[in-house]
């Protein structure tokens, strides 16, 4: 008779013992993906920018609507849509404003590569200078070390003196 | 060739200054919409004032049309609402309303107590057709053409100069197209 219970009791042990064991790995399964979506959702709102605070990320920003625009990126990314198709669903919406990371096209090519341009033309006008110092410094000292007396008062005479 | 080293510095440093003016003068709260130029975006919803029956951005096809997105808790709203009601006397063109994340009672208590400027209010419960719009700061207002384009948006309340300069000859020459 206690053997029996016995067995019972272990009998039920083991499937307490199972039933959580899977109830746990189910938990885990539904965490898991979660934990991916929300890590992904985490980074794509950190490059999205709140309409309301502009200087605010989705990710960061209080604003009612950047509560409703999380909403509607997480519907998208549950949907099974990508991030690219994520961004241009708000781009189409609220423009290219809502990118921290503008995309390089006619209107933006100034803005990617102006610097750029500026560095150059700064780098031309420093070229040009230090090439014109030199030379006016090369010439004007080999001038004083060669010139004879005669010219140097020659050269006093025309600066001083009346013609 | 010795004035140019004094022009070109100045003439680059105007340019900045006229560059920084126009930039303070801009108003960075207004990003300009994508959306201004194509389709209107499709909106299918509950109207406020008459339980049951809808109203979607097809119903209006044909006409110039301004929508109008309003909530009553927005503050500026309430701003412009006299000059809304001047352009519903005036029967220039259909005021649509979009009642932005209101409660619908809310909405309506609004309407009654200010008066109602709008044709028709729809009910943008959650504020998935303001997303739809390109809306951010309530109030907003479009102007839409008779084949259902955006025209023109205003990013907050309409004012006398904007409706007078902008809208209203916009509405005009749109309706005699």
């Amino acid at each position: 008779m206690t053997s029996a219970i016995r067995t019972i009791r272990a009998f039920c042990g083991a499937l307490a013992l199972g039933a959580a064991l899977t109830l746990g790995a189910a938990v885990a399964l539904a965490q898991a993906p979660d934990a991916a979506l929300n890590a992904r959702l985490k980074r794509l709102e950190s490059e999205l920018r709140c309409l309301v605070c502009q200087n605010q990320t989705l990710a960061d920003s209080d604003a009612p609507l950047a509560g409703d625009l999380r909403r509607e990126v997480r519907t998208l990314a549950v949907a099974g849509k990508s991030d690219g198709e994520i961004k241009d669903y708000l781009v189409a919406r609220y423009g290219d404003f809502v990118l921290y990371d503008p995309p390089v096209k006619t209107l933006t090519w100034l803005l990617w590569f102006g610097p750029l341009l500026m560095l150059f033309a700064g780098g031309g006008i420093w070229l040009a200078i230090v090439r014109r110092r030199a030379r006016s410094a090369a010439f004007g000292s080999a001038e004083r070390d060669a010139a004879p007396d005669d010219v140097v008062a020659k050269a006093k005479q025309m600066l001083y003196e009346e013609p | 060739m010795k004035s140019l080293r004094f022009i070109v510095p100045l003439a680059l440093f105007l340019i900045l200054v006229a560059f920084l003016g126009v930039g303070l003068m801009r108003d960075p709260h207004e990003v300009p919409s994508p959306l201004v130029g194509k389709p209107a975006p499709a909106f299918d919803l509950e109207r406020l004032n008459e339980s049951g029956k809808r109203l979607s951005t097809a119903d209006l096809k044909g006409q110039v049309w301004l929508l109008n997105v309003w909530a009553s808790w927005c503050v500026s709203c309430r701003v412009e609402h006299p000059l809304l009601m001047q352009l519903a006397q005036a029967n220039l063109v259909p005021v649509v309303g979009l009642d932005y994340k209101d409660k619908p009672d809310d909405g309506r208590a609004w309407l009654a107590e200010h008066g109602n400027p709008y044709r028709i209010s729809v009910i943008d419960r959650d504020g998935r057709a303001g997303i739809d719009w390109g809306v951010y700061g309530v109030p907003e207002t479009f102007v839409v053409d008779k084949s259902g384009v955006i025209r023109f948006k205003q990013i907050g309340p309409v004012t006398v100069e904007s409706l007078e300069k902008k809208i209203i000859p916009l509405v005009r020459e749109l309706q005699k197209s």
